[in-house]
């Protein structure tokens, strides 16, 4: 057997500070009530964050609303210099991120090295060539900015996630308070000192670092315009209750169950790839993740061997390894989450498989994991696990395809894989989802809109589309 | 298409409109796919002990190559001493696989390597280009045997394929082999004139479904030769055709191959693809000349920690 050597990729070029206050006003303050910020990979702490209070809130709502009226009133051409100026720092820094990504996220260091850290530069130059653009956008001749953008954004992409929400906002010349996850604070503590470093004129852009209160806080602010939120439909839920009728804007980014569908025309190898790359990246923490997959009945058997011979070279373990396609899963509660959504599968009747693997002593982890035999009547078929696992289902026809796919409280993404053009075309317009991927899956573009259907959310992010809702 | 080549194998179409809908049935490729898949393998780390291993391997997967109008004996003898010893400075240096070259020069390289384990391959069948009456193809493979060779390289007529007259590929393939004898068969397909990674699977399946033992991708003399997603594809296509038929068919890229970094690609590829079953001389081979010099650089480095100079390894 040809073995891989360990090929860490080195955590040196992180300089890591025990402590982080906020981020306010262009300065960082001195942490007070703080909370510890863990490795998931091996449970240790990292860094100690500083837990921001309603006050802090106010301080950095009021250092946004300061700096708005500059800010706004700046040429557009010179905002594009800023946000040129962060991309590129972003880029030069991009190794040192992506370490500090997988570090915080447990994510493997092949992907926030070659797919987070890449997008999240794209994002910035895509929204800096936009800043002197907006007249001709397609929003009127005058597009006005919102002013104060709270966002609050998810553990699963820390900074690329970050990089969605800012960019449109600053291209189109609000200011923001930016709320990272819980667990994973400290992609966007590093990415104020890029703001710094670019001279970013204080406070336009403010991290304030929490829990759900802290989040909760900064959403329901009187002071602040523009509501952005990604993460569970719970919490959006709350939100879109507690925004309603205060006149602020919002979009929410939420889950999805979405389907991959493969019809028996399909270039079986590379949809093999794809159901992988569509349930496994990223852990399965992805909300596009393609959760369900819908195979043809004629070709169930054949793929799914394919598919578990597939599934048995995966290399789950260190995230820093660059030979590692499957990290650790972000935290405790989510492990737990996933873990139980498994047992009731298996309760529920389905066939459970995973390939052998072992996985390490310390940290959280979970085996990339398939079910078998699952019907809509599951819960494993209808709700989020976000993790590695997988739905089967098959369907008889293209009809009983798109049915099966639509059936679902969600709409965020899907995916078609068929080796005939026409079939891609009269299934795609029919499914119910915000983006629809046609023999290739998890693709992701800053030009490219990206956005829900139903309990999936409203409002898009990306491509010109993602400028709207950053203008009145 | 003949009885005996039909006979091989149960299960296989048995006539040329079989054939045809089995080549044309077989899964399409994905061309974004597969070359986005060869290139997340190509980004596998490869280092320190397994690097060592990869590079042992590869240097005994080599089928070391001259294939000019201007070889001479002298060039051959030189090329069959370098596969015996490729490092004359360092014995635990293990040899190539082969040496390949031309019908011509087959008994020179012959008496260079006989009795040493080293198999001694001749392109034939008209090669490169492959256009010439059944006849002299299979008069030029004989030729080849009768010289000492014990692997013959033949070209698969594309004229033919691309015309979608596969039953005369087939045919064609099914006399070489027979015109072989115990020589092992590798069929170049010459993918890189086959236009498409569809008729890439077909044309596998194809020699494969004829007798090949090994299937190749190129002859190094048109423009597009070995590439990765070429060479996954052909995996793909041996392991597939192993589960269906239980015959094992071996790999081989030829051409373009020349730095230590591109050979634990391949190696990677087979890895992750077809598994351990392929990784052996028996199963796997790179066609190459300059390559060698580069792995046996890297071996040294590895050894020793420093780069020596190009005038420290041989000439071929």
């Amino acid at each position: 057997m040809f073995e891989y050597a360990p090929a860490p990729e080195s955590r040196s070029i992180v300089d890591l500070a025990p402590s982080y206050g906020l981020f306010i006003d262009g300065e960082f303050g001195e942490a007070k009530d703080t909370f510890k910020t863990v490795n998931p990979a091996d449970e240790q702490v990292l860094a100690e964050v500083a837990l921001a209070s309603p006050e802090d809130v106010d301080r950095a709502v009021a250092a946004a609303r300061r700096a708005f009226a500059g800010w706004s009133a700046l040429p557009g051409s010179e905002r594009a210099k800023y946000l040129f100026r962060i991309a590129r720092i972003l880029q030069e820094r991009a190794r040192e991120l992506a370490v500090l990504e997988s570090l915080d996220n447990g994510k493997p260091i092949r992907e926030s090295r070659d797919v987070d850290l890449p997008l999240v530069a794209a994002h910035f130059f895509y929204y800096a060539g936009w800043a002197d653009k907006l007249k001709y956008a397609g929003f009127g001749s005058d597009p006005r900015p919102l002013g104060v953008a709270g966002q609050v954004i998810p553990w699963n992409f820390p900074l690329l996630m970050l990089a969605w929400k800012i960019a449109p906002a600053l291209a189109t010349g609000n200011t923001v308070v930016l709320k990272p996850a819980e667990t994973t604070p400290l992609s966007a503590l590093f990415f104020a000192d890029v703001c710094r470093q670019a001279e970013l004129p204080p406070g336009v852009v403010n991290i304030v670092t929490g829990a759900g209160d802290t989040g909760r806080y900064l959403v329901e602010h009187p002071d602040v315009n523009k509501v952005a939120f990604t993460g569970s439909t719970e919490v959006g839920r709350q939100i879109a209750r507690s925004v309603a009728g205060t006149g602020k804007r919002l979009t929410l980014e939420l889950g999805g169950k979405a389907a991959n569908i493969v019809f028996d025309d399909a270039p079986i190898d590379q949809a093999v790839e794809g159901i992988v790359n569509g349930i496994f990246f990223n852990q399965g923490h992805v909300c596009c993740a393609g959760s369900r997959l819908l195979v043809q009945e004629s070709i169930a058997e054949e793929l799914l061997s394919s598919l578990k011979r597939r599934m048995a070279t995966l290399r789950v373990g260190d995230p820093l390894d660059k030979n590692t396609d499957i990290g650790a899963i972000n935290s405790a509660a989510q492990l737990a989450r996933i873990t139980e959504l498994s047992e009731i599968g298996a309760a529920e009747g389905a066939e459970r498989w995973s390939p052998p693997c072992e996985l390490p002593d310390r940290g959280f982890w979970f085996p990339p994991t398939i079910f078998t035999g699952v019907t809509q009547a599951h819960r494993i078929a209808r709700e989020e696990i976000f993790g590695p696992v997988l739905s089967v289902l098959t369907f008889r026809t293209p009809a009983e395809a798109v049915e099966k796919a639509n059936n679902t409280p969600y709409g965020l993404s899907a995916g078609i894989w068929s080796d005939k053009g026409s079939q891609i075309l009269a299934v795609a317009d029919k499914l119910r989802a915000g983006v629809v991927w046609a023999n290739t899956f998890n693709k992701f573009d800053p030009t490219s809109p990206f956005g829900g259907y139903k309990e999936s959310g409203y409002g898009r992010e990306g491509g010109r589309h993602g400028l709207e809702a950053y203008l009145a | 298409m003949t009885a005996t080549a039909t006979s091989r194998l149960s299960g296989l179409p048995d006539s040329p409109a079989d054939l045809r809908t089995f080549l044309h049935g077989l899964p399409g490729v994905d061309k974004v796919g597969i070359e986005a898949r060869a290139a997340a393998l190509g980004t596998r780390s490869v280092k320190t002990t397994s690097k060592a291993q990869a590079i042992d391997l590869a240097i005994r997967m080599v089928d070391l190559t001259t294939l000019e109008g201007a070889d001479t004996p002298g060039k051959v003898r030189a090329l069959s001493a370098k596969a015996l010893r490729p490092d004359p400075a360092d014995p635990t240096c293990p040899p190539v696989a082969a040496v390949c070259v031309y019908p011509a020069m087959v008994p020179t390289a012959a008496a260079v390597l006989a009795g040493s384990g080293v198999h001694l391959a001749s392109v034939a069948t008209a090669f490169p280009s492959g256009q010439a009456p059944l006849d002299v193809k299979l008069a030029d493979t004989r030729d080849a045997v009768a010289g000492g060779a014990d692997e013959i390289d033949m070209v698969i007529s594309r004229g033919a394929f691309l015309a979608g007259d596969y039953a005369h590929v087939f045919d064609e393939i099914v006399a070489v082999k027979e015109a072989a004898g115990p020589a092992h068969l590798k069929v170049i397909l010459e993918t890189g004139e086959l236009g498409t990674y569809d008729n890439v699977r077909r044309a596998s399946w194809l020699a494969m479904l004829a007798g090949a033992d090994f299937i190749k991708t190129s002859t190094g003399k048109v423009p597009v030769a070995a590439t990765l997603p070429v060479t996954l594809l052909m995996l793909e296509a041996v392991r597939d055709f192993r589960d269906r038929y239980g015959r094992q068919v071996g790999v081989k890229p030829a051409g373009g191959i020349r730095t230590t970094k591109d050979a634990i690609k391949y190696l990677v590829m087979i890895n992750e693809t077809c598994g351990d079953d392929w990784l052996h001389p028996d199963w796997f081979r790179l066609g190459a000349s300059s390559l060698l010099n580069d792995l046996l650089m890297q071996r040294t480095k590895l050894t020793t920690g420093h780069y020596a100079g190009p005038d420290y390894f041989t000439l071929d």
